[in-house]
């Protein structure tokens, strides 16, 4: 069965970025995520929808439920079609920003989520995926 | 522009977040707080999280920003009310909270910084010879 897409959001100022992590935890909390699991949900999608803001020149955010056997889980994509990322492995690591950031969001993102894809194109764009089972 | 609202409570000054903040909103406290310390010479400053659902690396940085500038300003700083699974989540995402102080509640953390605060009176005090 293909995974049901629950919503696309716009994403372009820092309010956004509020409106589609609250949508997010709404969700999760629909499909009974305990309080940790939808806070480190909740605090990723902060991080990645904030990073196409300030990076990417804002974008898009798809949010769906995906199933695995009896497994239920959140998905959400993140593309942009900013600048995109020279080098992914240093943006990945904890501690650098290209600006005056904490160097966090991505690397912590990943931490907090079960399954992180990240593509990016320089000129073209960055495409984020994240994956949270309940 | 909305903004959070900073009471002064005797020589402190509180601030009690309630809503999800949005990046400016969380800027323009740190420049209300600044000018509050300055106006009503604080010594201290007790923030409430207890509300927040959520604290993420840039409100982490603003936490730890208030806390810098108010003791540059000679005012200490608590952080008071931070949810179990909030703070699970910021040592995932690798945030350090080194130099910002807490406390499990309001009430433990006025107490505590009426101690920090008389210990630094009297430490500050001219020694009598
Ligand atoms: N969507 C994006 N488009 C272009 N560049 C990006 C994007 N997301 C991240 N980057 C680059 O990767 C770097 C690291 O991102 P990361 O989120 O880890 O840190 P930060 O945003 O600089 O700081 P923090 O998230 O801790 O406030 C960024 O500084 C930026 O240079
Ligand atoms: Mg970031």
């Amino acid at each position: 069965m293909p995974p049901k897409v629950r919503d696309t959001f716009t994403v372009r100022s820092d309010h956004d970025v509020v409106t589609v992590r609250q949508k997010a935890r709404q969700l999760a909390t629909e499909l009974g995520f305990s309080l940790v699991n939808q806070t480190k949900l909740v605090t990723a999608v902060s991080e990645l929808a904030r990073n196409m803001v300030v990076w990417g020149g804002g974008g898009t955010v798809r949010m769906e439920i995906v199933k695995n056997g009896a497994l239920q889980g959140v998905r959400l994509t993140f593309e942009d079609h900013g600048r995109g990322i020279p080098d992914i492995e240093q943006a990945m690591k904890d501690g650098y920003s290209g600006g005056s950031g904490l160097g966090l969001g991505l690397g912590g993102a990943k931490r907090l989520v079960d399954e992180f894809d990240i593509v990016s194109r320089v000129g073209k764009g960055t495409r984020v995926t994240i994956t949270r089972w309940k | 522009m909305e903004r959070i609202p900073i009471l002064k409570m005797g020589k402190f000054l509180i601030v009690s977040i309630q809503v999800d903040m949005h990046d400016e909103l969380a800027l323009a406290l740190q420049e209300d707080l600044a000018e509050q310390i300055v106006k009503t010479r604080a010594k201290g400053v007790l923030i409430d999280i207890s509300s927040l659902n959520l604290v993420d690396s840039f409100t982490a940085r603003i936490l730890g920003n208030m806390t810098a500038m108010a003791r540059l300003l000679d005012a200490e700083t608590l952080v008071v009310g931070m949810r179990p699974a909030v703070a699970m989540t910021l040592v995932e995402l690798g945030v350090s909270l080194r130099g910002i102080r807490t406390a499990g509640n309001a009430e433990k953390g006025m107490a505590l910084l009426e101690a920090i605060v008389a210990q630094q009176a009297k430490s500050n005090a001219p020694k009598s010879t």
